[in-house]
């Protein structure tokens, strides 16, 4: 019976000391964790309720110290939902979508506060929403309009150049045809919602995709992004001219600038279109189906003679630098040096640039300028690289004459010694 | 008035007594003295080199800024530039393959034995002379090969443990390569290496004329056993007409190979671009790299590299020390050095191969 005792007393001695050494290790994991009961209770909950502490890990926002009582208000510390989402704590529940650009700006819109987390954050982004198509409709009453949460997501808000966030030049295009790809969304305001299938097909999705050039244009790069808006017919060239700048200056000088405008047309999206544009090619100057001038003007008139005078011309110059660039090749495939001519095929390929680029004058004087540039180049080089051929030939003769010659004397030689050594 | 002349020299220098030891010298002759023309052609060759070199220097100008557009210039300028350096670059590169030849011929046929050992110890000498030529030339067109060739020859040289970073800067002439290294080079390539190796093929050629030409043991063998079997030829004018005629060979090769294949100038050396993938160094050292590249990044508690770059120097040693080895009894060491012999040269063609090869 005592050897019972013992035993009795020696189990529940063990088990008080697992048992506390439980609890101090408890203690010492959950020691720093502040209590979160809105995530607690939310990471249970089932769709658009349902925010996980793994979700909003990885919102800036929480990785900057803000919490959902930031936002929402309510006290977080408590477990017991009259308290924690009391409106005597501030509890705001969910933000009323004509609400969340001014609760956004309330943070955003402070320079000295959002000095303390990113001094080189902008702190203008309201001022311009409101002055956006989206805030405009906003502030009638239309909430199905685009807020801020539309675009930069909710509760796991990442910055821009985090290629994962929905703001990133990557993904904004597809951000926004969350909405104007919609069809049944956008009925209300009548606009197309081609812009995105379009622009999938575009030379500026394929150098921002492909060719992985952030700075290639989407979306807000021509149509802004706080303050959005859809440019005026009469100011589209201006957008593009912030990165075609020569092309626009010719442009503006050009007859086309006041006919187009005359007559109400938008400028460069007349010929290039505007969120399908392909890359231009000299075929757009033709009579073929991606020919474009011929669309307005009448066969055989003044500017149909023009534009065949800058056809040919630029035509003409493109075969030059290819024969030029073959000659070179062949010349290097024997062997011969004509890097100095390589080099040189920049140049006319710059002539070639330029000419295309002087298009945009409509003047074909100027374009036959550059191209006659141009083609002195091009024929140089493609004389360097068949000079260089003919050299090589001048080469292979005089190695067969001297070998025959070295032949020669080899035998004699030889005969030499054997008449020495007889 | 050329005898006049003659006669007016041969009785102030005695002419006659000085071309006497020639006129007497004979050249062995059996089924293995084609072997002996790669000394003369590689000898031959380093004056192609000396001849060619003093062409290019007219033009050359030395200088990170200059020496690639000057090289362009010689190439596509200069009436017949491109003959000159084609031959001087295709010359350099069949110098150090004769010289390998000729390196392998004097080991297998064993003419480095006694009295010959010094002639073996000038003649290594020289092949690694030679090497240091093509390093150094490698250099002076400064095209991105090159320069980054250097690089990494200059880092491997930099893993010899203690003197190595000390070696590697004064190669380099500071940390990195830059336009000092490349007049360094230029400076080692026509003025320091020519000057060593012109003594040293002077003693080299000495000697080769004090001791006239080995007769390998098995032929030698075969003599004694039938004298009458033993065979001479007159080195002047027998051997020097047929040496002539290896010569004209050679100077048809090279033309052959300066016109078919003009040597590439490549593209001038940017030392802002990262390194070529797969860049290698000229064939010549390709055995020792792949070898470098083969041995793992840490052998017990030694660097890789640093084992690799030992074992190199040693073996280096070993085989200019090679006529040493040798015991009184020549038969017991002929055999394991016949053996070593032929595993260096299936070793050296081996992983030259496979350095080519391998990615």
């Amino acid at each position: 019976m005592a050897s019972l005792q013992n035993n009795l007393r020696s189990s529940h001695a063990a088990r008080s000391a697992w048992l506390a050494g439980f609890l101090v290790l408890a203690a010492c994991l959950g020691y720093g964790q502040a209590v979160n009961s809105c995530l607690d209770c939310h990471s249970a909950q089932a769709g658009r309720l349902e925010v996980t502490p793994e979700k909003f890990s990885q919102d800036i926002h929480a990785q900057k110290g803000l919490t959902c009582t930031s936002c929402h208000g309510g006290d977080s510390s408590s477990y017991d939902p009259t308290v924690a989402m009391s409106h005597k704590a501030g509890w705001k529940g969910k933000i009323d979508r004509k609400q969340i650009p001014q609760l956004c700006g309330s943070c955003h819109s402070n320079p000295a506060l959002m000095r303390t987390y990113n001094p080189s954050l902008r702190t203008d982004q309201l001022d311009q929403y409101h002055t956006s198509i989206h805030g405009k409709r906003l502030a009638t009453g239309d909430d199905k309009v685009a807020v801020c949460v539309d675009c930069h997501s909710v509760h796991d808000i990442r910055p821009p150049s985090d290629p994962r966030s929905t703001v990133n030049p990557v993904n904004v295009a597809k951000t926004c045809s969350r909405c104007h790809s919609d069809a049944a969304y956008m009925k209300s305001y009548g606009i197309p919602t081609d812009q995105f299938a379009n622009y999938n097909t575009s030379v500026h999705h394929e150098a921002l995709t492909v060719g992985g050039d952030v700075s290639a244009p989407t979306c807000t790069t021509c149509h802004g992004n706080h303050g959005a808006v859809p440019p005026g017919v009469d100011k589209v060239q201006n957008v593009c001219a912030n990165c075609h700048v020569f092309q626009a200056q010719m442009y503006q000088k050009s007859t086309h600038n006041k006919a187009f405008a005359d007559k109400g047309l938008p400028g460069c999206v007349v010929c290039h279109s505007n969120h399908g544009i392909h890359k231009p090619s000299d075929a757009m100057l033709g009579t073929g189906p991606t020919g474009v001038c011929m669309r307005c003007h009448a066969p055989d008139d003044h500017c149909d003679r023009a534009r065949t005078n800058i056809l040919n011309n630029l035509t003409q110059l493109d075969k030059a630098v290819d024969g030029a660039d073959q000659s070179l090749r062949r010349a290097e495939a024997a062997g011969m040096e004509v890097s100095e001519a390589r080099l040189n095929q920049d140049q006319a390929r710059d002539a070639l640039t330029k000419a295309r680029v002087t298009i945009h004058s409509f003047q074909a004087d100027l374009v036959d300028k550059d191209v006659q540039a141009g083609m002195k180049i091009a024929a140089a080089n493609r004389k360097a690289g068949d000079d260089a051929m003919v050299e090589r030939n001048h080469r292979r003769i005089g190695l067969g004459v001297c070998l025959i010659a070295i032949a020669f004397f080899l035998v004699g030689l030889w005969l030499y010694i054997k008449q020495l050594e007889s | 008035m050329i005898a006049a002349m003659v006669r007016w020299l041969d009785e102030r220098l005695d002419l006659e007594g000085i071309i006497a030891p020639f006129k007497h010298k004979t050249v062995p002759t059996h089924r293995l003295s084609y072997w002996y023309f790669f000394g003369g052609i590689t000898l031959f060759l380093f004056i192609i080199q000396v001849l060619t070199g003093i062409l290019l220097l007219l033009y050359y100008r030395p200088g990170a800024n200059e020496a690639f557009e000057s090289v362009q210039y010689i190439m596509t300028r200069v009436q017949f530039g491109w003959l000159i350096r084609s031959i001087h670059s295709w010359s350099a590169n069949l110098m150090i393959f004769t010289a390998f030849v000729h390196m392998f011929s004097v080991t297998f046929l064993k003419a480095y034995r006694k009295p010959r050992e010094l002639t073996w110890v000038t003649g290594m000498l020289l092949l690694f002379l030679v090497m240091g030529f093509g390093f150094s030339g490698y250099l002076l067109p400064w095209n991105t090969l090159a320069f980054f060739a250097t690089k990494v020859g200059t880092e491997i040289a930099g893993q010899v443990p203690i003197i190595g970073h000390p070696m590697m800067i004064f190669l380099r002439g500071g940390e990195e390569v830059t336009g000092a290294t490349l007049t360094r080079f230029f400076g080692f390539h026509v003025a320091v290496l020519p000057g060593i190796v012109t003594v040293l093929i002077a003693i080299h050629l000495f000697f080769v004329q004090r001791q006239g030409m080995s007769v390998p043991p098995k032929v030698e063998a075969e003599w004694t056993a039938n004298p009458s079997a033993r065979r001479e030829m007159k080195f002047f004018p027998n051997f020097m007409l047929r040496e002539m005629m290896a010569w004209y060979v050679a100077i048809g090769a090279l033309g052959a190979l300066a016109a078919l294949f003009p040597w590439e100038l490549g593209v001038k050396a940017d030392p802002f671009i990262s390194a070529p993938a797969g860049i290698k160094p000229e064939w010549y050292f390709l055995f020792m790299f792949q070898t470098l590249k083969l041995i793992p990044s840490k052998v017990w508690i030694i660097d890789g590299e640093v084992l690799g770059v030992l074992g190199c120097s040693l073996a280096g040693m070993f085989w200019l020390l090679l006529p040493f080895f040798e015991s009184d009894k020549p038969a017991r060491t002929r055999a394991w050095i016949t053996g070593l012999s032929i595993f260096a040269l299936v070793y050296v063609v081996g992983m030259t191969v496979y350095g080519f090869v391998a990615k």
